[in-house]
């Protein structure tokens, strides 16, 4: 998993395809950074992210679950229209922000 | 028959093989010259459907997922098939948000992509023999052909 900490600030930077295969890694990974660093918020950064099924909305539902017993926040960046659909249609969106970049 | 194809892979139950089972599929379904939105819906399906065979059907043992696909005119029938251990309740599996596995990160969502995703989904499952998941996708619905014509 490649990810960046920042104070208690979590970016993961997701892979190319988000399915139960990669998730099982992330989901391993990232509780345990979570947990050593205090982290309170999580980004999901979806630069690289060309596919995403249920299991990728599995893994961000979890991280939720832990960092929200600290008050914290989960937000997406970097969304293309596919995964903000995938997004949008699993209902993740009530528990996570969509972060919109500026148009150049 | 005129204007129908087939395929079938058959392949274990590891996860490194969901990619290659989508991926299958998707260059299959090319011969229908498919937007990339229709793809990508296709891709997703047949994921969360190979998916559920490797965690639900078969709990992680190392066993044959089957998918045949069908092209019939402009419509894709894809069929995936395990031998694993099948569900008492299929009614209640397919519920949004359902899910026996929570502790896993399972969001429950697998049936409801499948069937906001293909245009039909039928699932036949039997405790102890295992599930078959059936879609069907029509490619190209709501696009005009145009043609130019000869002066």
């Amino acid at each position: 998993m490649k990810y960046q900490v920042q104070e208690n600030c979590l970016t993961i930077f997701l892979p190319r395809e988000v399915d139960h295969h990669h998730a099982e890694e992330i989901r391993k990974n990232a509780d345990m950074v979570i947990e050593k660093n205090h982290i309170k918020y999580v980004i999901f950064d979806f630069e690289r992210t060309e596919f995403m099924d249920s299991s990728g909305i599995g893994a961000i539902m979890g991280r939720y679950r832990l960092i929200r017993l600290v008050d914290g926040e989960v937000w997406a960046v970097h969304t293309s229209m596919r995964i903000k659909k995938i997004l949008t249609l699993s209902g993740v969106t009530r528990i996570m922000q969509i972060y919109e970049e500026e148009q150049r | 028959m005129r204007d129908t194809n087939e395929m079938e892979v058959i392949f274990d139950s590891r996860s490194e093989n969901e990619g290659f089972a989508r991926v299958a599929v998707a260059a299959f379904l090319t011969q229908l010259n498919p937007t990339v939105e229709e793809v990508s819906d296709v891709k997703t399906a047949v994921s969360e459907a190979v998916t559920n065979s490797i965690i639900h059907g078969y709990e992680g043992d190392i066993r044959k997922i089957s998918i045949r696909c069908r092209i019939r005119e402009n419509t894709l029938i894809v069929r995936i098939r395990d031998e694993g251990c099948g569900m008492e309740n299929v009614e209640q599996a397919m519920l949004p948000m359902f899910t026996t596995k929570p502790d896993l990160d399972r969001s429950g969502m697998g049936f409801a992509f499948m069937e906001a995703f293909m245009d039909r989904i039928e699932v036949e499952s039997e405790p102890g023999v295992g599930t078959t998941v059936t879609m069907e996708k029509t490619i190209g619905k709501g696009r005009n052909i145009w043609t130019t014509q000869s002066i």
